[in-house]
């Protein structure tokens, strides 16, 4: 795993969807087992491609997630690899338990994907804008989560997700996000990717946070605080050997999440760092309220999904060493 | 179609089902006697005349699947199993004790020849139908078979089946309905009335039978009659007796799962006993 950075973090070229979509087509044509499915969403999922390429591979299933998360199971139990899209709230929320049983309880192959996490849902406003997605899921044993961050990371997963059996979850930014890595950059499902070396304090940042985490190690460094900074883009299996080390080593840490700060990436840290070395914990995200309607950019600074947030909770996690 | 021996010979495992099942359930002293009972003579159509499958090989990639939504009903299936050979016969007296391989709704992990892990109503719909897609994405000739409940028909998620499954032609499927009219809380007309299920089918677009579903001949005539429609989904009612065949159960409301006294059962397992003997003795 080798994560190489980016001197200055621009909008994408190309969307996520897109990426996404070109990698599955390119998997596909070497994997047969693999099927793409909808609910209703072809025009958002950006899987027109794929369906272009493989027809009869292609299911929409009309405004039905619970049937079609159930119909990828059974597909799976035959040997097909089936990557599922809706919006994040209709394949978490409103399909646990057929996420639990159908699929995870009984040892199948199906890849969901959740689309628009956390702020990025903007003008579809607060019924679709899941803060809560990952938590939900991460109750779920033997699932994997993962919110890749930017599309060099996304294209270098999928092959991983294909060949990593069971139930993903994967937490998609549809749309163009800030871009993060060089090309060559490789990642690791269940390794947090160390982008900054740091002994002072650790930032552990997911999704549209890592650049900002990033941004906010660069001006903490002008106040001489050494930030080390990861992503940690799989929420679970957590990296809790990259944590406990983190804890120990530098003595305090801060988590940035585009979810609700309860049970998502800034619990899962806790967890890891109650039970191996104790140490002050900052969680930047969602004090445990609702979504709301408006630009990304007006919402994050409602959220305070920002760098200089960052900035601030880091100054305080140093200040309770 | 069944010669006349032959529909002996289901009888008779429809009735040693009965018998096994039934000694599950005394061995244990409670259990999902009612829709465990309705199915029996289903199953033995299935197993001892329709299913393609191979006890020694449950994974065999060539079988019909055989996928039971209402997964409480797991003692009649594992009775069926173990007397087709797929585990041994002392296994149904650990039902639902601790570190058995038979629980008490299905799990395709710990079970041999239980194909599809069931338990939380209406989920079993949409897994028998993306295993009978992916059948016919491949161009395979498996069949599925998927039994469902009558007071399973409150799920929502069995009607977004039922309208994909006709959408999108999911002809190698063929649904039952245990017709037995109670649920757990009572007869069905009285928790959720789900009105006129022909018609309610129909109007899904399927192919709807309403059948005896305790009558082997029955059975098995409408699975052939199933077999021949083609494009369209097919629908087998089976009209039948929660707790069918155990004296505890039948005619009692609610009977979905009951406690038995010691011995209180000894008098139906003769019954099937003699039952078994005598048609045994016609063959």
């Amino acid at each position: 795993m080798s994560a190489i950075v980016k001197t200055e973090f621009e909008k994408a070229p190309v969307e996520m969807r897109n990426i996404l979509c070109a990698a599955l087509v390119e998997q596909s044509k070497t994997n047969p087992a693999i099927v793409a499915m909808d609910a209703d969403t072809l025009g958002s999922s950006g899987f027109k491609p794929f369906r272009k390429a493989f027809p009869d591979r292609y299911i929409n299933c009309g405004i039905q997630e619970a049937n079609m998360i159930g119909v990828a199971a059974g597909m799976s139990a035959v040997g097909k690899i089936p990557f599922v899209h809706s919006f994040g709230p209709f394949v978490s929320r409103r399909v646990y338990d057929q996420v639990f049983l159908s699929c995870a309880y009984s040892k199948l192959n199906v890849k969901i994907i959740g689309s628009d996490p956390g702020v990025t849902a903007a003008y579809n406003g607060g019924t679709h804008m899941p803060f809560e997605d990952m938590g939900i899921l991460r109750v779920c044993p033997t699932i994997t989560l993962v919110e890749p961050s930017d599309p060099v990371q996304l294209e270098n997963i999928l092959p991983q997700i294909i060949d990593t059996y069971g139930t993903v979850y994967i937490r998609l930014m549809r749309k163009n996000p800030f871009s993060v890595y060089e090309q060559g950059s490789t990642f690791e499902i269940g390794k947090a990717a160390l982008l900054r070396p740091g002994k002072d304090v650790t930032i552990i940042a997911s999704g549209i946070l890592v650049a900002e985490a990033l941004k906010a190690a660069a001006t903490l460094a002008n106040e001489g605080i050494d930030a080390r900074v990861f992503d940690s883009f799989t929420w679970k299996p957590i990296d809790a050997a990259a944590i406990a080390a983190a804890a120990s080593e530098t003595g305090a840490i801060v988590t940035c999440e585009n979810h609700n700060i309860i049970g998502g990436l800034g619990g899962a840290v806790c967890e890891v760092v109650c039970s191996t070395n104790p140490c002050p914990v900052e969680r930047v995200g969602i004090p445990d309220i609702f979504g709301e309607v408006g630009t990304e950019p007006w919402l994050r600074e409602r959220f305070k999904l920002t760098a200089a947030e960052i900035v601030e909770k880091t100054r305080k996690a140093v200040s309770r060493k | 179609m069944l010669n006349e021996k032959e529909l002996i010979r289901v009888k008779a495992f429809a009735a040693q089902i009965r018998l096994e099942t039934l000694k599950e359930l005394a061995h244990l002293g409670f259990g999902h006697v009612g829709g465990a009972m309705s199915i029996v003579e289903t199953l033995a159509v299935l197993y001892d005349a329709q299913m393609k499958y191979d006890p020694k090989d449950p994974r065999w990639d060539r079988r019909d699947w055989y996928i039971q939504s209402k997964g409480h009903a797991g003692p009649a299936t594992y009775a069926a199993l173990a007397l087709k050979g797929f585990f041994p016969m002392s296994w149904l007296n650990t039902l639902n004790q601790g570190g058995t391989r038979l629980p008490s709704h299905c799990d395709r992990n710990l079970t041999p020849g239980i194909d599809m892990t069931t338990g939380s109503l209406g989920q079993g719909v949409s897994v028998a139908l993306g295993v009978a897609a992916a059948f016919k994405m491949d161009g395979k000739d498996n069949r599925v078979y998927l039994m469902v409940g009558d007071g399973e028909l409150n799920e929502g998620q069995v009607w977004e089946g039922a309208m994909f499954a006709s959408a999108k032609k999911i002809d190698n499927l063929i649904w039952f309905v245990d017709w037995n009219k109670q649920q757990l809380d009572g007869n069905t007309k009285d928790v959720c009335d789900m009105g006129d299920l022909k018609a309610k089918f129909e109007a899904f677009g399927f192919n709807v039978q309403v059948i005896n579903g305790h009558c082997v001949k029955a059975i098995d005539d409408a699975i052939d009659a199933a077999k021949a429609v083609t494009d369209k989904p097919s629908v087998i009612i089976l009209e039948t007796i929660k707790g069918y065949g155990c004296s505890a159960a039948e005619g009692v409301v609610p009977n979905h799962h009951i406690a038995f006294k010691a011995g209180q059962l000894d008098g139906d397992i003769a019954r099937w006993q003699s039952e078994y003997d005598a048609l045994m003795a016609q063959l």
